[in-house]
């Protein structure tokens, strides 16, 4: 890597996009995401769904807790229910899609032009976006961040189908491991997220009211655990914050 | 076999369209925001404590295949790629496979 930003001659959208394809099949999180949309497609498996729902879900969701609450809620609750809990576990693409916009707009940039970088951003995308993108020239970002974004889709997506098929015809024992893969590597990936106190009374707090609120019967159990552990966790935040400030 | 077509309305009702959704608003209001702002704040702990209720769903109400291994394997391979997760480095790749391993490992031990 010995040729900078600024040295290298002008690339087209084309090549831009390619070099953003290569970023994608070189990170590690292609990897990870081949392991964990098959646990997802292998769940859509379990939970009745056909594999072109399985793919098209991957596709147009992209966002694999908002996937899973989905794919094992639908059915369980109401509509309206499942489509809050969905909504509630997706807010966090708001503040990645604010923090990223800065890095592909140019003042000729039109807001159309921005829907398909937005829909690839996900968790996996905007992480390594943000790593790669301040080294690749502005003009050229848009075009990198696609193709990069494809590829990382395009492992969910191929995952998803393959999960499903695995699902299907693995053994049973196998079969459960690659159910497994979905609770468990959500709970590394919160884990790795927590970095305050709050973070880790949420998760504690959800892990534990989760299954005892799920026993009442009462419903949009999913939901509640998220607004009292959630707002739990947010109290107890609040409250030493106070305490710390107080004289 | 007719072509159903509820399952892909409801994916896009409510699953697309509640989800998309904050991409746009992150297109329309993206750059006036406070990423440690109180409400911000609330939701990230609503968000995590609804991945960890799912989780937990999961685990004690398992889907097909996982639901003929006994419960307290799936727990405790939970509970131990948590602990692989603290002891090598924080990271999530031995997490996951440690608790891969004890749950293929306690569902041979104890009678699947």
């Amino acid at each position: 890597m010995t040729d900078t930003a600024i040295a290298r001659p002008p690339r087209s959208s084309a090549q831009a996009f390619r070099d953003g394809l290569r970023a994608a099949l070189t990170s590690i999180l292609f990897y990870v995401l081949l392991g964990n949309y098959s646990g997802i497609g292998a769940l859509c498996y379990e939970f009745g769904f056909s594999p072109i729902w399985a793919v098209l879900c991957t596709l147009l969701i992209w966002a694999a807790p908002a996937q899973v609450i989905l794919i094992s809620t639908l059915g369980t609750a109401t509509l309206l229910e499942v489509a809050i809990a969905v909504s509630l576990s997706s807010v966090r693409l708001l503040p990645m899609v604010a923090a990223l916009l800065p890095m592909l707009q140019r003042e000729d940039t039109r807001q159309r032009d921005l829907v398909l970088p937005m829909h690839l951003t996900a968790i996996s995308v905007w992480v390594e976006g943000m790593r790669l993108l301040p080294g690749v020239p502005k003009e050229e970002r848009a075009a990198y961040y696609n193709g990069l974004g494809c590829g990382l889709l395009f492992a969910a997506t191929f995952a998803s189908a393959a999960g499903f098929y695995l699902a299907a015809s693995l053994p049973p024992l196998l079969a459960a491991a690659l159910l497994f893969l979905t609770p468990m590597s959500f709970l590394m990936t919160v884990c790795r997220n927590t970095r305050t106190l709050m973070d880790g009374l949420a998760l504690g707090l959800g892990l534990v009211l989760g299954p005892l609120i799920a026993a009442q019967k009462i419903g949009l159990d999913l939901l509640w655990t998220g607004l009292i552990a959630g707002s739990a966790a947010y109290a107890v935040h609040r409250l030493r914050q106070a305490k710390a400030s107080a004289p | 076999m007719s072509f159903a077509m509820e399952p892909f309305l409801a994916l896009i009702l409510i699953g697309f369209l509640p989800s998309e959704v904050w991409r746009w608003l992150g297109i329309v209001v993206g750059r006036g925001l406070d990423e440690e702002s109180e409400i911000i704040l609330w939701v990230r702990g609503v968000a995590t404590a609804l991945i960890a209720a799912v989780v937990a769903r999961i685990v004690v109400l398992p889907p097909g295949a996982l639901a003929s291994i006994p419960l307290e394997v799936r727990i405790g391979a939970l509970g131990i790629g948590f602990l692989a997760f603290l002891l090598i480095r924080r990271s999530a790749f031995a997490g996951v496979l440690a608790g891969e391993a004890a749950l293929v490992l306690g569902a041979l031990a104890f009678g699947v």
